[in-house]
């Protein structure tokens, strides 16, 4: 009888003391558990609020630095060496002439590249061809832009330095911008309305010219937005194929004469110059524009989702 | 009767040949806008190759690639381009080291956790930073950062390889944050379901399970991180100095896309060659990128 009672106090105490290892055990996993789950959550919130920081300071500094030095007579006159002042129109009249320019040539040939592809291609393997090179040209940094439009444009095809060489340039850097963006909205024009086309007898130049073309019109607007954001940044690229002079033109004589845009502008003004006042005004207003892109593009998004549901 | 009937399926059958010959005429002027894209991609290799090689050929292969000096004003020029590549190579992974984890934190925290106007207003301000042309970026950092390496770390000029890091692992960030977001976006709600069920944690889910699940398209995210990072020249060439040393942390160093850019508007004969030549093996250097890329994306897209 003895014997057993001490055997179940035994028992009772093996069991109390493996519950108690395991209690410790599974505290230990639960701290553990807890420091990972803390850390974590600590390292997302560090990271996405150093971002958002990141977003405001940069707005913010630019924007403070450059903005008193705006004036209306900065804008509107030229470089003078007599007053000694500086003035970015001819930089101003620069960007908008390029823009124009690349979006002139390369909104036909990136728009007819997606058209291609979702309409009339059947050959799997040009497809395929096409698509790499597009996400190709999307890879390649615009040192190497600037230095090809530069050996092609420039020289071989006798541009000389000019606005037009450098839009050149651009419209092959865009074009893989300007024909995802309408690809991407060539998908969503339901394969009946085509149906319906070709069912009344249309062929199809006629059904692409009347059904395909109006339903890709909101992937052209973003696509131009896309492209006009890039090529208000593009500074490497234009350095060497559209030079950097300051002189005010027309838009015909512009493009064939070398001009900086506001970037090329900037960086001249800035690194060769030391002209720091002068440099941030430009950056304020290119962080300007570039705010003002990024709301443009998002509105048009949503103002087409909105229009297609 | 008979007459007029063949003679109006005669004139039909004209018209369709018409029509039919106009359609393949358009056809044909489709195929060649969408062949555009491929043959600037073939124009570019094949004017960098023709124009990179020579240069290349003339200096000495190994003499070219793995020489340490460069010197190409020189009586006597010297043209080693290791220190560009060298710093091309470092200041990438810097950066690489520096923005992912960043770039990696803030994605899983809006895509997994940030909901409604915070998640949209982050996005935006995301979105911005790869908005801001890389002057801007560059302006800032020689006017912030360089002088604060200089007094925080005491060196003569803050103009160094760290600074060129710290402004590219910026730079970065956006292209990271957005692929990254997307990739978590689309891993299927029954792995977190599955995973919740069985006891485990939302954040111990979304790191143990949504991660791993889009581990591809974060490796694509990075991927697309390094070619923006080794294809940037102007910002960098803002803060880095820009003197062919060789690679380290406080000096003034030239990366592969800052030897191009700074001495080409001067340059002539050998010298620009040897600058055609950089850019070739930058070209090179982003093929290889290119590809490790797609291979990413394909397996995403298998995955997904």
């Amino acid at each position: 009888m003895d014997i057993l009672l001490k055997k179940e106090q035994q028992i009772n105490e093996d069991d109390f003391m493996e519950k108690r290892v395991k209690r410790q055990l599974e505290t230990k996993v639960i701290r553990k558990r807890k420091t990972y789950e803390a850390s974590m959550k600590v390292l997302m919130l560090a990271s996405t609020f150093l971002t958002g920081l990141l977003v405001v300071f940069l707005i913010s500094y630019v924007l403070i630095k450059g903005i008193p030095n705006l004036s209306i007579e900065f804008l509107i006159t030229k470089p003078s060496y007599i007053t000694e002042k500086i003035g970015i129109l001819p930089d101003i009249l620069n960007t908008v002439y390029i823009v124009l320019a690349t979006l002139f040539i390369v909104l036909p040939l990136g728009v007819g590249a997606a058209i291609y592809l979702t309409e009339y291609a059947s050959n799997k393997k040009i497809v395929g061809a096409i698509e790499y090179a597009a996400e190709t040209l999307s890879g390649i940094p615009s040192i190497i832009y600037g230095l090809v439009g530069m050996l092609f444009f420039c020289q071989f095809m006798g541009m000389k330095t000019s606005l037009l060489a450098g839009a050149m340039t651009l419209v092959i850097m865009n074009l893989p911008t300007i024909m995802r963006t309408t690809q991407e909205s060539l998908k969503t024009v339901p394969q009946s309305y085509r149906e319906g086309a070709f069912g009344l007898g249309a062929g199809k130049w006629r059904v692409v010219r009347t059904v395909v073309l109006p339903g890709c019109v909101d992937g052209v607007i973003t696509g131009c937005i896309l492209s006009v954001g890039r090529i208000l940044g593009e500074s490497a690229a234009l350095l060497f194929t559209a030079g950097f002079a300051h002189a005010v033109n027309g838009l015909l004589d512009g493009l064939s004469a070398p001009g900086a845009t506001l970037t090329v502008a900037l960086y001249v003004y800035a690194k060769e110059q030391g002209e720091f006042g002068v440099a941030f005004a430009i950056a304020s207003i290119l962080m300007m524009l570039t705010v003002l892109i990024n709301l443009a593009a998002t509105m048009v998004g949503k103002y087409f989702n909105k229009k297609k549901n | 009767m008979a007459n007029k009937a063949t003679a109006f399926l005669i004139g039909w059958r004209i018209e369709m040949k018409k029509t039919k010959i106009i359609e393949n005429i358009i056809h044909g002027i489709f195929l060649i806008l969408g062949l555009i894209t491929v043959a600037s991609v073939l124009l570019i290799t094949i004017y960098l190759v023709i124009a990179g090689i020579p240069a290349i050929r003339e200096i000495g292969f190994f003499k070219f690639l793995f020489g340490k000096n460069w010197a190409s004003t020189a009586a006597e020029p010297v043209f080693g381009i290791l220190p560009f590549i060298l710093t091309s190579v470092y200041g990438t992974a810097g950066a690489i080291v520096l923005g992912v984890p960043i770039g990696f934190f803030t994605a899983v925290y809006l895509s997994k956790i940030a909901t409604g106007k915070m998640r949209e207003t982050m996005e935006a301000a995301v979105s911005l930073l790869a908005g801001i042309p890389s002057v801007v970026y560059g302006l800032v950092g020689m006017l912030v950062l360089v002088p604060g390496i200089r007094k925080i770390f005491h060196v003569p000029d803050g103009a160094s390889l760290l600074a060129a890091i710290i402004i590219l692992a910026i730079m970065i960030l956006p292209s990271i944050i957005k692929v990254s977001i997307t990739a978590l976006d689309a891993v299927p709600k029954e792995y977190e379901e599955a995973s919740l069920a069985l006891g485990a944690t939302p954040i111990e889910t979304y790191f143990r399970v949504s991660v791993p699940a889009a581990k591809s398209g974060i490796a694509a995210a990075v991927v697309l991180g390094v070619g923006r990072a080794i294809g940037e020249a102007m910002a960098v060439m803002m803060v880095s100095g820009n003197v062919p040393n060789m690679p380290s942390l406080f000096q003034s160093v030239r990366f592969l896309t800052t030897a191009v850019a700074s001495e080409m508007a001067y340059s002539s004969g050998l010298q620009q060659q040897a600058l055609f030549s950089i850019a070739l093996v930058l070209f090179f250097f982003i093929m290889l990128i290119n590809v490790t890329l797609n291979f990413f994306m394909k397996k995403e897209g298998k995955e997904a």
